[in-house]
């Protein structure tokens, strides 16, 4: 079968999709985004979690023809859609959640120099797992920054309960957490000093 | 076509001097935050073909027939191949002793052993038509526990063994047995004021490492092969797969491909030979990921253990003697199995001054899954149950644990059952003051103005107390564990380091064959270079074969080892530059001949400070390289009848303290905070040697309460391979984890450096264990704890 969906912004499409393939699979067989990671591909670990119009899911337990139409965003378009984001609720156009979601939805991915690294602009979650030391081996990190900038857009100001229930669907074996925690409180207190100056 | 998701190199400038100590990034951090980090299961190639492993279904039996039939006519099926299409006499491989066969032949010997593999151009082909191919099995008698293993009838495991333990071993179903003994531990028992016994049994562990095991397999136009792979030691790899294909070693081309963490579980070989054959076969690249199913029968286990203790005490708190006997589960091929062995056996008195000693450790083979190397390899099940051992010998003599532990612990100079002296710092009494003298967490810190905030109480979300029947405990532990690989093993490491000008500054470029899994070895690696060479901007090659060994990321070795290789290296390096500055600008200035010179900020400086040089003007077009093997002082074997040997290069030190809520009713346990501290002799990054206490503290607790693959005792298969039935902690289990470092150099070791990343996986099992004895009063000799042991249902 063909599979229209739009994935951090552009339309994409499958053609020989099997029944059976989740939206995981073809995000990473068939589009070349193998940004989402595969730890588990029974909804347990949460390193596969993308948004799908917005909310967080295991794409690996959503059939891919269920993403027909739909919008995804991945770890590969995060750092777009947080500029999106950040730049509506700049020019007070975001009214909540949704307001940015709209907007993000119009945006389309810019080409990045994925060579090193260098001179790539990041999601402020991003740029926080990197400077608190909440990346060991990363395959957990995609899913992660996901739901972590998710819980962040409605949730500015979490307490560490807050935190923790936020995550608990996504497992680390590299960290015990606690940097991830500092992490989450980084960005966190980060975002809440950009707004207040 | 190349191969996409192959490494480049990753490049790292630094506005700080981004030398050891300080806590510079990692410098794929970028990388893996922005998903464009390739791990091995990311790899991609045109034309690939996937492959696909199948397994048995039994633990034992004879193989009586394996048609492939109807799975190589499957459309879209490439390949299939069984034992009898392997291409040389060498089918076997195995790290220390080569009994693991590439295919099973005629017989599996445990659940999930691979019996046929597939190729075919869609995953679930592939799935499907390894389905297809039909093996008929007649199951053999199992080989479960020793009592199975030993008996005058026991089948043999492995028939006609001729490895280099099996003169030494009691029975052919032993891997390694190996005695420790010293003093006189029965006359020693009798001026023991109390002696304290106990049985212990240790759960199998899984490394649940989250990126699958995986790998691409490139077809070369030599006949040769390039294998992209997630692994821990690539030329120990090498090692065994090119035989298997019949190929010399420089046709068989390694990179190392992303890694999604390791633990011990990437040290044996999974998919690699597998790919490789498929690829050779069919002539097209061939790809193997495990999903999750698989990969929990793909790798080797942490031992389960059972263990028997008996320590005796004076009445004034000092050991007499203790005497112990560590039966491990190695199951059906031996893995690292004679390694853990020695270590279970040469550490499994744990930190203390103790003269008399009666110990013996030993290996089964089995029908159980194969058990090797995990993170804490043989030291982690004996500190669970020497740690049980002390509170109970503390608790008898009316003495607080932690005192009693004061007391006996070791010290610089103290003598390990081995006879080894310790010859560098041993903080023990030191690292458990600190840890009790941290803050204790608030009490009934789950209250709030709101009420109870559930998620901080046992049970959690599934909102099963309000507090009722809430009790905490208190529990401390104390650790020892070796750092590098030991019993005489040549250790070494390979280092090649660059030094040039490109563009008008200098550049150092470090290669190494050092599997990256996560731990941060790139980081370090950046910080020695720009340590020895005042150079900023450091590139690290991609690790494969075309560099020499490195040596295994493991045994907390990497940093020591092949961080010691890349030391000696630049050191080299330097020398090279500094000659070829006195050569060209020596007779600018008389400090060339005189001072000891520096490499520092891109320029050549005296010791007093004084410039005499831009690097850039020393070098101009010449390119300086220096590729080193580096090794530790030598270790020796243990002697096979009394243990006595020095056998260890380092030794390293962790304490826990834990802080556990236990709802008494229903058996649930919250720990509320695992406080560490441990001795890092010299903390290179400090960011990433908390990050690895903290993950090594995890793993600990999660042998305490919840992880445990279970065996059926009577069909020796697998129960619980998923992440639904196999439980790891998540962020909602793990507590606060404060830590204090402690940095005592190891005069022997480079920047006086301890290994780091296993010791705290020691001592937090025991640790949260006794927190919940401490709560419930209960005996406890079984890790993990479920809720039927705590309210007496099991
Ligand atoms: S891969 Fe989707 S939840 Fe684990
Ligand atoms: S960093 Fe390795 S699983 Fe989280």
């Amino acid at each position: 079968m063909r599979v229209n969906l739009t994935v951090n912004g552009r339309p994409q499409q499958a053609d020989d999709v099997w029944e059976g393939e989740s939206l995981l699979y073809v995000l990473r067989e068939r589009m070349g985004l193998p940004g989402s990671k595969n730890a588990c591909e029974q909804g347990e670990c949460g390193s596969c979690t993308v948004r799908l119009d917005g909310v967080p899911v295991c794409s690996c337990l959503v059939a891919a023809g269920q993403a027909e139409g739909r919008e995804v965003v991945t770890v590969e378009g995060l750092a777009e859609f947080a500029r999106r984001r950040a730049g509506d609720t700049a020019s007070g156009v975001r009214g909540g959640a949704d307001a940015s979601l709209d907007a993000a939805r119009r945006w389309q991915a810019g080409g990045t120099d994925s060579q090193t690294g260098e001179n790539i602009e990041l999601a402020p979650v991003q740029q926080a797992f990197i400077d608190a030391g909440a990346v060991q081996c990363g395959f957990c990190t995609p899913g992660l920054l996901v739901a972590a900038d998710e819980m962040l857009e409605h949730n500015p100001d979490p307490t560490d309960e807050d935190i923790r229930e936020a995550l608990s669907g996504n497992l680390c074996r590299c960290t015990g957490y606690e940097k991830i925690m500092d992490a989450v409180r980084l960005a966190a207190a980060r975002r809440s000093e950009g707004a207040t100056t | 076509m190349t191969a996409i998701g192959a490494p480049t190199g990753l490049t790292q400038g630094s506005r700080t001097k981004g030398g050891i100590g300080e806590s510079t990034l990692r410098p794929d951090g970028v990388l893996k935050v922005t998903g464009e980090f390739a791990y091995a299961s990311d790899m991609w190639h045109e034309d690939m073909l996937w492959g696909q492993i199948l397994r048995s279904t039994v633990a034992h039996a004879e193989i009586v027939s394996i048609d492939t039939g109807e799975a190589l006519a499957t459309p879209g099926v490439y390949a299939v191949m069984t034992y009898d299409d392997l291409p040389t006499d060498v089918r076997h491989y195995g790290l220390e002793i080569r009994d693991t066969p590439v295919l099973a032949h005629g017989r599996v010997r445990h659940h999930g052993e691979p019996v046929a593999i597939v190729a075919a151009d869609h995953p679930e082909t592939a799935r499907r038509a390894a389905a297809r191919i039909k093996v008929e099995y007649r199951e053999l008698p199992l080989v479960t526990d020793e009592a199975t293993a030993t008996a005058p009838d026991a089948v043999l495991v492995h028939e006609n063994r001729s490895d280099h333990h099996s003169g030494h071993v009691p029975h052919p179903n032993i891997v390694h047995r190996q005695p420790i003994v010293r003093g006189d531990a029965d006359a020693a028992a009798g001026r023991a004021d109390v002696i304290v016994e106990g049985d212990y049994y240790f759960g199998m562990q899984d490394q649940a490492f989250l990126g699958p095991e995986s790998g691409l397999a490139v077809p070369g136009e030599d006949g040769g092969v390039d294998l992209y792979i997630a692994t821990q030691w690539l030329h120990s790899d090498l090692r065994q797969i090119a035989p298997v294909l019949g190929l010399p070693e420089d046709k068989v081309r390694m990179t190392l491909s992303g890694v999604g963490g390791a633990f011990g579980g990437r040290e044996d070989l999974s998919m690699q030979i597998h790919a490789c054959l498929l690829a050779l076969r069919t002539g097209k690249p061939v790809k193997i990921v495990y999903n999750r199913f698989e990969s929990f029968f793909g790798h080797v286990h942490r031992h389960p253990a059972r263990l028997h203790y008996e320590h005796g005490a004076t009445r004034d708190g000092r050991l007499t003697h203790v005497r112990c006997r560590i039966v491990l589960d190695g199951g059906a091929y031996a893995s690292a199995s004679p390694a853990v062995v020695g270590n279970a056996a040469s550490l499994s008195v744990g930190p203390y001054v103790c003269e008399d000693v009666d110990i013996e450790a030993l290996a089964l083979y089995s029908n159980n899954p194969p058990c090797g190397a995990m993170r804490g390899f043989g030291a982690v099940q004996a500190c669970f149950a020497y740690e049980a051992q002390m509170d109970k010998v503390a608790a008898e003599l009316g003495l607080d644990p932690v005192e009693f532990r004061r007391i006996n612990a070791m010290e610089q100079g103290t003598l390990m059952p081995t006879g080894q002296p310790v010859d560098s710092p041993a903080p023990v009494a030191e690292l458990l003051r600190r840890v009790k003298a941290m803050p204790m967490p608030p009490e009934r810190q789950w209250e709030s103005s709101e009420g109870a905030d559930v998620r901080q109480l046992p049970g959690g979300l599934s909102n099963t107390t309000h507090g009722e029947g809430v009790v905490r405990g208190v529990g401390y532990a104390v650790g020892i564990k070796n750092v590098g690989f030991s019993e005489g093993f040549d250790d070494y490491s390979t280092a090649r380091v660059r030094l040039e000008a490109v563009g008008g500054r200098p550049v150092v470029t470090v290669h190494t064959a050092m599997a990256e899994v996560g731990q941060g070895g790139v980081t370090v690696h950046a910080q020695i270079a720009r340590t020895e060479l005042g150079v900023a901007e450091v590139t690290i090659r991609p690790a494969d074969t075309r560099v020499g060994s490195a040596g295994s990321t493991s045994a907390s070795r990497q940093t020591y080892v092949t961080g010691g290789a890349i030391k000696n290296a630049c050191e080299l390096v330097r020398e090279r530059v500094l000659e070829t500055g006195r050569r060209k600008l020596g007779s600018h200035h008389p400090a060339w001949a005189t001072a000891e010179l520096l490499l520092e900020g891109g320029k050549v400086v005296t010791d007093g400070g004084e410039v005499l040089a831009d690097l850039v003007d020393v070098l101009e077009d010449e390119v300086v390289e220096v590729e080193e093997e580096w090794r530790h002082r030598p270790t020796e074997p243990f002697d096979p009848r009394t243990g006595q040997g020095d056998g260890h290069v380092q030794y390293s030190f962790a304490a826990h303290r834990a802080v556990v809520e236990v709802d008494t009713e229903l058996g649930l346990v919250k720990v509320i905070e695992l406080a560490c501290a441990q001795d890092v002799g010299k903390a290179l990054n400090p960011l990433s040697v908390i990050g690895q206490i903290q993950g090594g503290t995890v793993q600990g607790l999660g042998i305490a309460v919840m992880e445990e693959i279970v065996v059926d005792p009577v069909t020796a298969k697998v129960r619980n391979p998923s992440f639904t039935d196999y439980l790891l902690p998540t962020i909602l289990d793990t507590p606060a984890l404060p830590v204090d470092v402690l940095e005592l150099a190891d005069d022997h070791a480079p920047y006086g450096l301890r290994g780091v990343g296993e010791a705290p996986t020691l001592s937090s099992t025991p640790a949260v264990l006794a927190a919940i004895r401490d709560a419930t009063g209960l005996a406890l000799d079984r890790t993990p704890v479920r809720p039927e042991h705590l309210t007496g249902t099991a």
